[in-house]
């Protein structure tokens, strides 16, 4: 029984990573990389370390991973997010279909600050072809 | 089939195959920020292969190396961050 619950458990979280490397390679921008990745791949991660602490069934792994999960829960959206502003501010090209873009020319350039009113004049990325 | 023979045919070929999609985003690419995330996704990938090894051969001391491989994958990205922002700034 314990094992049955081992191999659900793995196989869902492999799944998840396998998505998430595949979308790596499929998506067609920067900011939808980071985004999936911080989506899908920590869900996978929870899982196959929560199938090792069922396999080991001890209160020393046991902390060990929920350690290791809560690291992982906490910093992997702050590190996404750090470096999706990063790549904003360095005017990396955002995908042709995209609809809407919020953030166009409310950074100010000097001091990496946030307007909220309609300013729309300093950094705003170009957009690439549609089919790359 | 035993749960040492599920984790040696199917899971870790799974998630090497993972690694090398992951490994040609990292070649291929265009800006350094794709370079980045795609190192961040390696070391987490590489947190699931040592917590499937360390069920595979039942030695629970892998887990200290998983733990501190979490520690390095933020520590990195930050700081890839935090530099590709201020070299943009000068």
């Amino acid at each position: 029984m314990r094992d049955i619950i081992i191999m659900i458990s793995s196989t869902i979280g492999v799944l998840f990573i396998f998505s998430t490397s595949l979308a790596m390679l499929r998506k067609p921008d920067v900011y939808l990389r980071i985004s999936v990745t911080s989506k899908a791949s920590t869900l996978g991660v929870g899982l196959i370390l929560l199938a090792t602490a069922i396999f080991f069934n001890e209160y020393s792994v046991t902390t060990r991973v929920i350690a290791v999960i809560l690291f992982v829960f906490l910093t992997v959206p702050i590190g996404s997010h750090m470096l999706a502003r990063a790549a904003y501010f360095t005017k990396t090209p955002i995908w042709g279909g995209t609809k809407i873009d919020d953030l166009a020319g409310q950074y100010d350039p000097e001091t990496h600050e946030l307007h909220s009113e309609n300013r729309n004049s300093s950094i705003k990325p170009e957009k690439t072809d549609k089919a790359s | 089939m035993s749960l040492q023979e599920y984790f040696h045919f199917i899971i870790i070929p799974i998630l090497g195959l993972s690694v090398i999609l992951v490994f040609i985003r990292f070649v291929k690419g265009p800006s350094l920020a794709d370079r980045v995330i795609a190192l961040d996704m390696l070391i987490l990938i590489s947190i699931c292969i040592i917590a499937v090894y360390s069920i595979m051969f039942n030695q629970s001391t892998f887990l200290d190396i998983a733990m501190l491989f979490a520690l390095i994958a933020f520590l990195s990205t930050t700081a890839y961050a935090f530099y590709l922002e201020k070299r943009e700034r000068k």
